[in-house]
């Protein structure tokens, strides 16, 4: 079996399994009870606060623990928009391929009376720093870019796009749930103001993540309840699965110029190898991308029927399928970019780890040429294209 | 709990009739390739009965298996019958499908009517 969907989800690490084993027993105490069984939770949980804050340049008091990616991209531009909307500034600028985390809730925004401006991300799937700049506007309350794209992987200049956002006095939001851990994630660096993530993308375990906010900036409580994270998250923290979480990241980081030079190695041979499958594309930009994520579309089959046939030859992946969502539109990111609706359905997403070794890799291709293949070989359009009453588009 | 049944999984897997009719009596092609599926249906047809069919498709898994079970549901049947094959009938002889997949056999279904739609408008001729 070859696992190569870690962007959907990644096996927790045995450092996370076996820290998350431990504490279950350990901290079951409340970390609010005053009691020693209590403040052992307490201390265990604050911990973990100041080693992910150490991993990322912040401080303990700036990272807020949240259910995941999902909640804490919620509550950052809730946030902001409140502020904004204080100040008679209604007007958020984010990208057309965010994840959904992001964009249902700016559509949210948008029946609140905010006006959203959707940058374009290009063929290359990389946003233009002068097209941020021209649209920030003197009502612009906040700009949410996410770091690495979660479907192709293309890797945003956050740095650069956040010093504009600094010089025109804007709050600067990303979502790092796809980067934290796989590439060099730092909050100054990187200038943004507010930073989600989630521990399951980086070996940690489901149910957990953290928002940074740039200390200064006022939170809004998405879940009311007690006084946990400093009023800003209320409900009994899971400290097992935060200190696992911390654990995860630390070991990411540790090991993160090694896996990515390792890593981006084999997604570079696997572009390679499945370039040479005929009228196929890579999406994204081929080096401004994860290390671990490839991207293709093949004319003239569908990512579903070449999603089962790879489960049957032991290749668990991923497509932008319209299919496997159960809508009838293919993936927002590939239209995003420009791919066709024809195009878009019949795509394929491989996000390999440090632990695809180079036969899986080998595998991989002559398993995706073989399905390809075969589904062509019945495909209505693919007749059509190679008899010449289409025109590939690939 | 699977995505499909094991009868859905078993027609993707080994699609029945799957090919081209060079010489067929009635062509059906329904779909588009915007929406994700598109089925294409050959029909050999002798004495108002289907003697030959075969498909193409371009599509998801239950696409693939519900034109192949609508091929097998009129093989050898008169054309009376094969008219009266209702994507119901397919989607149950799959053992059911998602609902958001029941689409696929409704495309089934609108595949050999157009198919026999074509015949019967040659046959005018």
């Amino acid at each position: 079996m070859i696992y190569a969907d870690n962007a959907a989800t990644t096996k927790m690490s045995k450092a996370a399994i076996d820290t998350m084993f431990r504490l279950v027993n350990d901290t079951w105490g409340n970390a609010s009870s005053l009691y020693s069984v209590g403040q052992t939770s307490k201390e265990v949980l604050e911990q973990a606060r100041e080693d992910i804050a150490n991993l990322i340049g912040a401080e303990p008091k700036e990272i807020i623990f949240t259910s995941g990616g999902s909640e804490a991209d919620n509550q950052a531009i809730l946030s902001a928009a409140k502020i904004g909307a204080s100040k008679g500034k209604k007007h958020i600028i984010s990208s057309a391929f965010e994840h959904h985390a992001v964009l249902h809730t700016l559509e949210r925004l948008k029946e609140d009376g905010f006006e959203i401006t959707l940058l374009d991300v290009h063929e290359d799937g990389i946003i233009r720093e002068d097209e941020l700049e021209d649209a920030i506007r003197e009502d612009t309350c906040l700009v949410t870019i996410m770091y690495a794209n979660n479907e192709i992987g293309t890797v945003q200049p956050i740095s650069r796009l956040g010093e504009i956002c600094k010089k025109h006095n804007v709050l600067f939001h990303t979502d790092a749930v796809q980067a934290i851990g796989h590439i060099p994630v730092n909050v100054n660096d990187d200038n943004v103001d507010m930073l989600s993530a989630s521990a399951h993308k980086f070996h940690g375990p489901k149910g957990v993540g953290f928002l940074y906010v740039k200390k200064g900036i006022r939170v809004t409580n998405l879940i009311n309840g007690g006084a946990q994270e400093k009023g800003r998250r209320a409900g009994t923290e899971n400290v097992p699965g935060i200190a696992a979480m911390a654990v995860a990241l630390k070991e990411a980081v540790e090991s993160l110029s090694e896996n990515y030079e390792n890593v981006s190695k084999k997604r570079d041979c696997l572009i390679e190898g499945l370039s040479k499958i005929e009228h196929s594309a890579l999406n994204g930009d081929a080096k401004k991308r994860l290390p671990g994520n490839v991207n293709f579309c093949f004319e003239g089959i569908e990512g579903e029927s070449l999603l089962l046939l790879l489960d049957d030859k032991g290749i668990m992946a991923s497509s932008g399928s319209a299919c496997t969502s159960g809508s009838l539109d293919p993936s927002h990111v590939l239209l995003a970019i420009g791919r066709v609706h024809d195009v878009a359905h019949g795509s394929l997403r491989l996000t390999i780890n440090e632990e695809t070794t180079d036969e899986d890799v080998e595998y991989i291709i002559k398993a995706v040429d073989e399905v390809v293949t075969y589904l062509r070989s019945f495909s209505p359009i693919w007749r059509d294209l190679v008899a010449g009453k289409k025109q590939f588009i690939l | 709990m699977a995505l499909y049944s094991e009868k859905v999984m078993d027609h993707f897997r080994n699609p029945r009739n799957v090919g081209v009719i060079e010489d067929a009596d009635g062509v059906g092609e329904v779909g588009n390739a915007k929406c994700g599926d598109i089925m294409k249906m050959y029909l050999k047809i002798d004495n108002d009965i289907i003697s030959d069919v075969k498909f193409e498709t371009f599509g998801c898994g239950s696409a693939i298996a519900s034109s192949s079970m609508a091929t097998e549901l009129i093989k050898g049947k008169p054309i009376s019958e094969a008219m009266e094959l209702t994507n119901k009938a397919v989607a149950e002889a799959l053992d059911g499908l998602p609902d958001y997949k029941m689409h696929c056999s409704v495309l089934a279904e609108e595949a050999i009517k157009s198919a026999l739609d074509d015949y019967h408008s040659k046959q005018g001729k």
